[in-house]
């Protein structure tokens, strides 16, 4: 069937887009769709305000003695540039945009359990937001996003407490939509819907969940302490007083290590599904897939002290950190071999998608490799806290983590807005994406295990040529990202209406719900009869372009 | 959607991780929340939410307890030193103030399922006045430290001029726990009076009254924190 | 320093055992990479959709496979933990006949000084093939002692004495860097190692300035804090004899049984209520904690590890030089 998109359209049925305006319909609404698209748009605003930060970063860098800005300048760049892409863009990106779009749609339910912590979740996210941009307003942070103590209790003097409400505000926002998605994937399921019925999308969701419920209290009552001792000096983390400034290390990773899985998890979800789809292939190895996201959520709280294993702790603690740091491994191994095994006799398309997976599966495997330097004790030795660390993070982070982001939106952005994208600027600007990410990033493994620190808003001459590389690699990565901004800002208004399932895909979404769905999701609501990516089932395909 | 938006409203600001679905949503069954196909779906999820919010509560107070765990590790003569200056009368009066109002509030969801109304009423105002009366105790708690220079910062002093640091750890830690957990005790007492006024507008029944559960949870939740504080605060001195 | 490279420099013999360690690693890497990206990129070429063609045949696991896959990469795994251990263990335990150095970091420089009471800023000087044990301390942030070249790095965090060791191999100059970030100026608390031929250090050691061997400093300030008073050397007086003290256990008085280490010579000097010595009583000494500079406190140290010394081994005015004559190992 050829849907002809010139076919003009007299009225467009209701749909949760159109069926209220005005901005009390958005600011106080419950739908899950709707508050996907506020977190849209608020998230797109902390990425460009992150990335700009980024930018000053790697043009200062350009020149050993810092191009533009005084070490000091430099020092809160960085600084918020982590906080406000780890805080408030990473954790939130997928999961509260297409988590929070799509599950209810996936399991076939009407909304969420709890549309109105939903909302308050967005707006706890914003406050959080907001209190943050103050801060960076009135001066800045300069301690890092890891607030290490004591300086960041004692020495630093710029707005460290501003900022740790920020992130306690933003971590509460994290916290509630965590124990909605677990809610909601046990309550809400359709009729039909087993577990293992599920898109690998919802395990993935249901595993960052159980690490953000877990984990995120103990990050947000450290931010507490380290306040309270900023402002009173008892000396908890003062080793001056009688503190151990170790323990707010311990304390902060226990998160913060669990946290880097909130990041990629949701991100490995949308791999799945985007390479099932475009390989027109089931999963290979469903289960695997699914439990591996479990077990890389409960190991991920066992990990942390491999953050420690240079600053005294004891070295038996640092072998045991190691070892369960590559079992960690293991699992994210597993999901790789399924994706590259599913793909095997696929009918195997290139649409944009596709390409951000191909770039995920790439990236992410040489992030996932380099992980294994750092788990290894004397390895990590000699490359933690430099470039090596940057890079590493930044090729599971944001090779990883952003590629499955740009890969969801565009393939979820006909059942979003119900316009197709303009394809050839989309491949385009996949393609520069990845280029300009790995001129950025690779010379930074070469750097770090050359011996540059991280955090150095000046450097030894030697280093300078592959910094300039990577800064240069900065600006093509730039530019990637701001296409697609405009050619979707586009498409949304002016782009050609899209079908339900323009990708012939399987999934309850595609399958049982029209192009925007309406409020409630389901014209009739949905009894699910087959397991998930039963490609061999029918065509089902309404070719849309190409 | 039989609800009054003013009711809305309140219940949000007085707690937002609590229940503000619960209290206000999972409704009678007529008012059943579009979202949901069944009552009984609505309570389960009501009360995993519920479950899973304290677990995170849990966690969260597991932070302070990891912390306190280290230092009284790192210092048992010190901590143990401490606890000549804990009133471990008015401690003690406080638990058994706790216990008491975990009773009546227990009373209070055993009268929510038998559809009794006013003895609904009655037992959460108790629960509400043990509440009030645990608040209060605390206050002169504290203000003895006050008067003794027992906060930390810079007034700080401590007889004991061995443990002046490793004192002022605790008594941070002291102040950190029971002032978190009195926070506790007062969101907990605003969802008190909440329900107390739904009792009195005849909102509860037999067949529903979730909110009073879910609030009771979250009651004896936080009474259990204190059970693990008071040992560990008051008592240390004692076990040697 | 070669821009081409991917290695820094070798300074030491351990960086060699690191890179290759690091190069197995690498080899691993690129045989994983070949085989994943070897297999889309066949997969995407050689299964492109194509119009018109039949449905794909659907594939729904294996678990052969699954073993395989999962089993294999542990194992190799395995083969980089228990190597990265060995290797991180011999980089943490320094062998017995050290060159000491005591280093203190403060924002933003690292404060060397020697046994026989050379100091330096930002430059440590080190002979080749003697192992050089560095004692780290910190007077304020969490600072971190990084050598490239050695392949070494320690936290040096406020509150602790942290050791770092290594011995250099190739005379030279190498980078000495702060790696955790400590605040403003974090990115210029560097300087430079220089790796000297014995015979080059030796002439290095002997000119120069100095204000009395950090021994000598330290039994200075042993009597200006009226230490010597209580701590009666060879008699016994209120408080233990220190003759003889350190590198051997001490009986508590709660029973238990310490080392006498760097570590406890400190927290002895900043608490002496942390740990008491059996038969002697509480609250006799005066808390030191906030009085002692840190540099202070590594002179005392040196001072009290001197009183342990072999008797027929004269106390070291000159401390490089003996351990460096002594054989290393």
């Amino acid at each position: 069937m050829n849907i002809t998109f010139e076919q003009p359209k007299i009225k467009e049925s209701p749909n949760y887009l159109n069926i209220r305006y005005g901005w009390r319909s958005w600011l106080l609404t419950t739908d899950h769709k709707r508050i996907a698209l506020l977190y849209l748009f608020s998230i797109t605003a902390f990425f460009m305000i992150g990335g700009a930060f980024a930018v000053g970063m790697r043009l200062n860098l350009t020149s050993p003695n810092g191009l533009l800005f005084s070490p000091e300048t430099y020092n809160k760049l960085f600084t918020m540039h982590g906080i406000i892409m780890i805080f408030f863009f990473l954790i939130p990106s997928i999961p509260a945009v297409l988590g929070n779009f799509l599950i209810p749609l996936m399991i076939g339910a009407r909304d969420l359990a709890f549309p109105r912590i939903n909302l308050l979740s967005w707006y706890l996210y914003i406050i959080g937001g907001i209190v943050a941009v103050a801060a960076v307003a009135s001066g800045g942070v300069d301690t890092g996003w890891t607030f290490y103590a004591p300086f960041s209790t004692t020495y630093s003097n710029t707005h460290v407490i501003m900022t740790a409400v920020a992130v306690f505000v933003a971590g509460f926002s994290s916290i509630l939509t965590g124990l909605n998605f677990i809610v909601t994937i046990h309550k809400m399921r359709a009729p039909g819907m087993t577990w293992f019925r599920l898109p690998l999308f919802v395990w993935s969701h249901y595993a960052t969940s159980i690490i953000q419920v877990l984990g995120t209290p103990v990050v947000a009552i450290t931010i507490v302490l380290l306040g309270l001792e900023r402002l009173f000096h008892a000396g908890i983390f003062d080793p001056k007083l009688g503190g151990d400034p170790i323990l707010f290390q311990h304390l902060f990773w226990f998160y913060s290590h669990p946290a880097v899985y909130i990041m990629i998890l949701p991100g490995m979800g949308v791999i799945s599904e985007l390479v099932t789809c475009f390989s027109h292939k089931t999963v290979f190895g469903y289960g695997f897939v699914a439990f591996s996201s479990v077990a890389i959520a409960v190991l991920s709280f066992l990990v942390w002290g491999h953050h420690l294993f240079v600053s005294g702790q004891s070295m038996y603690a640092g072998l045991i950190f190691s070892l369960l740091s590559f079992m960690v491994a293991v699992p994210s191994a597993i999901k790789v071999f399924n994706w590259t095994a599913t793909m095997y006799r696929g009918s195997i398309s290139y649409d944009t998608p596709m390409l951000y997976a191909f770039g995920f599966i790439g990236l992410f495997t040489i992030g996932g490799l380099t992980g294994l330097f750092l788990a290894t004790v004397a390895i990590d030795v000699h490359v933690t806290d430099t470039y090596f660390v940057v890079a590493h993070f930044h090729y599971t982070m944001v090779g990883g983590m952003v590629m499955a982001y740009l890969g969801g939106i565009h393939f979820w952005f006909p059942k979003i807005t119900g316009r197709m994208y303009p394809e050839g600027w989309a491949r385009f600007a996949a393609l520069v994406v990845f280029v300009g990410f790995n001129l950025t990033f690779f010379p930074q493994f070469i750097l770090g295990y050359l011996g540059m620190p991280r955090r150095y808003a000046t450097y030894a001459p030697e280093f300078q040529s592959l910094n300039v590389l990577s800064s240069a690699g900065a600006s093509i990565l730039g530019v990637g990202y701001l296409i697609p901004m405009i050619y979707l800002a586009w498409a949304w208004n002016r782009g050609p209406r899209a079908p339900a399932n323009p990708w012939g895909a399987k999934g309850l979404e595609w399958e049982k719900s029209p192009s925007p769905p309406p409020t409630f999701n389901f014209d009739e609501m949905p009894v699910v009869t087959e397991n998930a990516y039963n490609y061999g089932a029918a065509p089902g395909a309404t070719e849309a372009h190409g | 959607m039989a609800l009054r938006p003013a009711q809305r409203k309140r219940t949000d600001k007085e707690d937002p991780l609590a229940e503000s679905e619960v209290t206000l949503e999972a409704l009678h069954p007529r008012e059943l929340r579009h979202h949901f196909d069944t009552p009984e779906q609505q309570l389960e999820s009501s009360l995993l939410g519920m479950w899973i919010f304290l677990l995170t509560e849990v966690m969260f107070f597991g932070g302070m307890f990891g912390g306190y765990t280290v230092y009284r590790n790192l210092y048992p003569d010190a901590f143990a030193s401490t606890s000549q200056y804990m009133n471990v009368t008015l401690g003690g009066i406080n638990t058994a103030v706790l216990i008491c109002s975990s009773l009546t509030m227990a009373m209070a969801v055993h009268s929510a399922q038998l559809g009794k109304n006013r003895a609904i009423i009655l037992f959460l105002l108790l629960t509400l006045f043990l509440g009030c009366v645990f608040l209060g105790i605390k206050y002169v708690e504290y203000h003895e430290k006050w008067v003794d220079h027992h906060i930390p910062g810079p007034h700080f002093q401590y007889a004991d001029a061995r443990y002046f640091h490793q004192a002022q750890i605790l008594f941070f830690l002291y102040f950190a726990m029971t002032g978190l957990h009195a926070l506790h005790m007062i969101v907990g007492a605003g969802l008190i009076i909440a329900l107390i006024i739904m009792a009195a507008r005849h909102r509860f029944s037999a067949e529903w009254y979730t909110p009073v559960e879910m609030i009771g949870l979250y009651w004896h939740f936080v009474d259990i924190i204190w059970i693990f504080l008071f040992p560990l605060l008051y008592l240390i001195g004692h076990t040697k | 320093m070669g821009n081409l490279s991917i290695f820094p420099p070798r300074g030491s013999a351990f960086a060699g055992q690191v890179d290759l360690l690091y190069t197995f690693l690498l080899v691993v890497s690129a045989i994983m990479m070949v085989l994943i990206f070897g297999c889309i990129f066949i997969f995407a070429v050689k299964y492109r959709r194509r119009p018109g063609a039949p449905p794909p045949p659907q594939h729904h696991g294996s678990m052969l496979l699954e073993a395989v896959w999962s089993t294999i990469p542990f194992l190799v795994m395995l083969v980089m933990f228990v190597w990265g251990a060995k290797l991180y263990f011999d980089s943490a335990t320094p062998p017995a006949n050290t060159l000491d150095l005591y280093v203190t970091g403060k924002q933003w420089m690292w404060k060397v000084e020697y046994p026989g009471g050379q100091r330096e800023i930002n430059e440590i000087h080190v002979p080749t093939g003697t192992p050089v044990k560095v004692t780290l301390a910190s007077e304020d942030v969490i600072h971190s002692f990084f050598i490239p070249a050695f392949r070494v790095k320690h936290d040096v965090v406020p509150g602790h004495y942290e050791i770092a060791w290594f011995q250099a191999t190739k005379p030279g100059r190498y980078h000495l860097f702060c790696a955790e970030y400590c605040g403003a100026d974090h990115s210029k608390m560097g300087g430079w190692v220089n790796v000297m031929s014995p015979a080059d250090y030796e002439v290095w050691l002997s000119g120069g300035e100095r204000g009395g061997s950090m021994v000598d400093q330290g039994a200075k300030l042993f009597s200006q804090y009226g230490c010597v008073t209580c701590h009666v050397l060879d008699a016994k007086g209120r408080c233990p004899s220190l003759r003889n003290m350190f590198g051997h256990p001490v009986q508590l008085d709660d029973g238990r049984t310490v080392m006498a280490d760097e570590a406890y010579v400190r927290e002895s000097i900043l608490d002496p209520n942390a740990k008491i010595v059996k038969g002697y009583e509480r609250n006799v000494m005066p808390v030191f904690q906030g009085q002692i500079s840190e540099e202070g406190l590594l002179q005392l140290i040196v001072f009290v590890k001197s009183l342990s010394q072999p008797p027929e081994q004269p106390v070291p005015t000159k401390g490089p030089p003996v351990t460096a004559k002594g054989s290393p190992k």
